[in-house]
């Protein structure tokens, strides 16, 4: 049995923000109370949390694994250690490997290795459509038998309005999200980069905003039409986000995800280092004050990393060639303490909630710091001065703009199911 | 980034920078840019003379790799080292081994693995020459990425003005055409808006974006969509090429398009009286501008060209011998002969004798 004693738990959940000592016996949590007693019982193991933050286990809604497939530049091993060090005692997998995760057999095999060789609990998303391919609908019911948790064709949108709309039509009847990838790709070809003033002056072909608000605007009213619970991936763009809050005033289901680059960087960062080559591509300045008074504002639920290894011989190339994407896991809740809580846009409560119970209810699930819950407990600090190496990362890939930065707070341990997966030295 | 280094001095024809890379002319100051300028003139003098070559560079090699098709650049960078005395290795794409999969980065390995002194390279993606720049140990001079930079051309453009309006400064330009795509109006903007010149860009709005006015904070800059407008009191016509194969992805039509910016003789009536008309070429006759207009008096098409030989003389100049060495100007010396044999000299007279 295991004691997280001194700990400020913080829980939206619960509206908890109180000293508070937290007993974990085996993966569950057996108890909740006052600091002191909890701690005194003989052969209890303790964790001295004294000036840390406890809160409920981080989930990430948008993660890229890269197993099966292309394990030269992650596997669920590799990504699932980098996570835990991130904070995250749960990360949901993009159906775009290879193959593609589009029938339950994938599924399984997602699952089978993250049991055999995850750090955190992985979640695996379901393709929309085989293969992601946009023309037939996937085996939507067999993978959510299989353990599915969402569906989405990310790394670009659903196809067609028709397919969306039937993929919504049958998510609806499952109960099951559909996570869209929301980008025009009729006005985004060839594109590496936001359309505006950078990319003209440096001479990248850029993609206008409008070419994801343009999709979320259609995937609205086909969310209006079928009722179904659509969630909006990485969304970067002010009028995306201004549709998102004209849906939710309505009373439908549709939710948002921000990525922490967006809401700290912006297209003027871009220079031609492939680092900074990400879909969708950084906005630009109105787009990130947007993005942060929707995270402060709640118009924004969760944040999700995006994170997206790939290998640097991928990815150290031309900025035209190189494949969309960063890594993301590890320097999430650190920028998030820096843009949202140290600049004073958001209660630390609130910054909480968006990667615990804002994630958790887009899935439809409850996570809370109570008794009989499962034991998945972020630990962090939030003003332990820290530099990010990516060499140091146990990622395959390298491929962060944040390389070097430091930090004001981060992650200390992280919990899984009652075991300490992740802890600081 | 390391794209030029620290002004030591500047007495005119004197080598005063020290400066490793020539990737881009945005970040060049207009005293540094006046220098290459001031540094090319010499060169040209030496285009007149019957015997051309120098022994400047002489023992040192210049690779010139082209992933992107180009007649006049790679021939023009290719004759300036030649002029120079350098040697020069030849990578074209064709022959490359890009298409056999290799990275532009081990091709750019490969190639300084062979021992240059200067890599110059044109390449279809934007920011292609600061990448590998970013990597190599040599100087890298950047013939056109993408549609980002093309600065020889900028250079090449702003000598050709300041022969035929004798100044750069406080000009009304007005650039023709594809500008969205366009490094050489990029190189251009960037180049003559230090020297207190006013932009007017004018082409079909796809291709003329509203963000263009912005792309150089401080220079005046402004898109206009009648050309007729564009082209009144103009000092300076830059035309750009319209590609081809791009009239089938804007909307419009090869015949909408001249009907609306082709620039004829009587649209340049529009423009000051003494203006000049410039083309980076290659031209398409009929379809951007009349060959009237190209063959007139006002065109300076040809003076382009041979001062681009006299620019690239320069910039390998600078580039491979300019960072070791001081001293006088190596045309100065005027006698290429003579300088076969003895190399340079450096005397105190000629050192002030460039402009």
């Amino acid at each position: 049995m295991l004691v997280i004693n001194n700990g400020r738990v913080i829980d939206p959940a619960t509206n908890t923000d109180r000293p508070r000592d937290i007993l974990i016996d085996g993966d569950k949590i057996a108890e909740v109370a006052e600091p002191g007693r909890l701690a005194t019982v003989p052969g209890r193991e303790t964790f001295d949390a004294a000036g840390l933050i406890v809160a409920p286990g981080f989930i990430d809604l948008h993660a890229h694994l890269r197993e099966p497939g292309q394990e030269s530049s992650e596997t669920i091993e590799t990504g699932t250690r980098a996570a835990a060090r991130g904070g995250f005692t749960a990360v949901c997998s993009m159906p775009n490997t290879k193959p593609v995760n589009d029938n339950a057999s994938v599924t399984r095999f997602v699952l089978d290795r993250a049991k055999a060789t995850g750090a955190v609990h992985v979640w695996p998303i379901g393709a929309a459509s085989v293969g992601s391919q946009g023309q037939a609908i996937s085996e939507i019911a067999g993978m959510k038998d299989a353990g599915i948790v969402a569906v989405s064709d990310d790394g670009k949108p659903i196809a067609t309005a028709k397919l969306a709309r039937q993929v919504m039509d049958y998510c609806r009847s499952l109960d099951l999200p559909v996570i869209e990838h929301a980008e025009d790709v009729s006005l985004a070809v060839g594109a590496v980069m936001r359309e505006g003033v950078t990319s003209t002056r440096l001479g990248l072909r850029g993609m206008p905003a409008a070419a994801e608000a343009v999709c979320v605007a259609r995937d609205v009213q086909l969310a209006e039409l079928t009722g179904a619970r659509l969630h909006v991936a990485h969304l970067s763009a002010k009028a995306s986000l201004e549709q998102v809050r004209s849906a939710k005033s309505r009373g439908l289901r549709v939710t948002c995800e921000v990525t922490p680059h967006h809401f700290t960087l912006i297209d003027e960062d871009v220079s031609y280092d492939s680092r900074f080559k990400m879909n969708p591509p950084l906005g630009a300045r109105e787009d990130r004050a947007a993005l942060l008074e929707g995270l402060a504002d709640g118009t924004v639920d969760a944040i999700a990393t995006d994170h997206a290894p790939h290998e640097p011989a991928l990815k150290d190339v031309e900025f035209d060639r190189a494949p969309f994407g960063i890594l993301g896991f590890e320097t999430a809740l650190g920028l998030a303490l820096e843009q949202l809580v140290h600049a004073g846009r958001l209660p630390l409560g609130r910054m909480i909630e968006l990667f615990t119970r804002g994630p958790a209810r887009i899935l439809g699930i409850e996570r809370k710091i109570a008794a009989g819950q499962p034991a998945d407990l972020t630990v962090f600090s939030i003003d332990r001065a820290w530099t990010y190496r990516v060499e140091d990362s146990p990622s395959k890939s390298r491929n962060s703009p944040f390389d070097g930065k430091q930090f004001r707070g981060g992650p200390v341990a992280t919990i899984v199911a009652g075991r300490v997966v992740y802890r600081t030295n | 980034m390391k794209v030029f280094g620290t002004l030591l001095e500047s007495p005119v024809g004197k080598l005063t920078y020290r400066f490793r890379d020539l990737l881009a002319l945005e970040p060049l100051t207009a005293d540094e840019l006046g220098f290459l300028l001031d540094q090319s003139k010499p060169f040209q003098e030496i285009q007149k003379h019957p015997l051309k070559k120098l022994a400047t560079l002489r023992g040192k090699t210049v690779a010139l790799a082209f992933f992107e098709n180009s007649t006049r650049t790679r021939i023009s960078f290719g004759t300036a080292a030649a002029r120079l005395g350098a040697d020069t290795m030849n990578l074209q794409a064709e022959a490359s081994s890009i298409k056999k999969g290799e990275t532009l980065l081990d091709t750019a390995f490969n190639l300084n693995a062979m021992k240059p002194d200067c890599l110059v390279m044109r390449h279809s993606a934007s920011g292609a020459a600061d990448y590998v720049a970013r990597h190599l140990d040599i100087p890298v001079v950047n013939a056109g990425d993408g549609t980002h930079e093309h600065p020889s051309q900028g250079l090449l453009d702003a000598l050709t003005i300041r022969d035929r309006l004798g100044t750069i400064e406080n000009l009304n330009v007005t650039i023709l055409g594809d500008l969205l795509h366009s490094r050489v109006a990029r190189s251009n903007i960037h180049l003559l808006g230090k020297f207190g010149c006013r932009f007017t860009l004018c082409g079909p709005s796809i291709w003329v974006p509203r963000e263009l006015e912005k792309i150089a904070p401080g220079v005046p800059i402004r898109c206009v969509y009648k050309m007729e407008e564009a082209l009144e009191d103009a000092h300076v016509v830059l035309m750009l090429r319209v590609q081809t194969e791009r009239l089938d992805d804007p909307p419009l039509s090869a015949n909408d398009y001249i009907l609306l910016y082709q620039l004829n003789a009587e649209r340049l009536k529009r423009a000051h009286r003494d203006a000049i008309v410039l083309h980076p070429g290659p031209i398409n006759r009929g379809i951007e501008i009349t060959p009237e207009v190209a063959d007139g008096g006002q065109s300076c098409v040809l003076e382009q060209v041979t001062n681009g030989v006299a620019v690239r003389m320069a910039i390998l100049y600078l580039v491979i011998a300019g960072a070791s060495e001081g001293g006088a100007h190596p045309a100065l010396e005027a006698n290429p002969s003579r300088s076969e044999e003895s190399g340079h000299k450096k005397t105190k007279e000629s050192a002030n004798a460039g402009d």
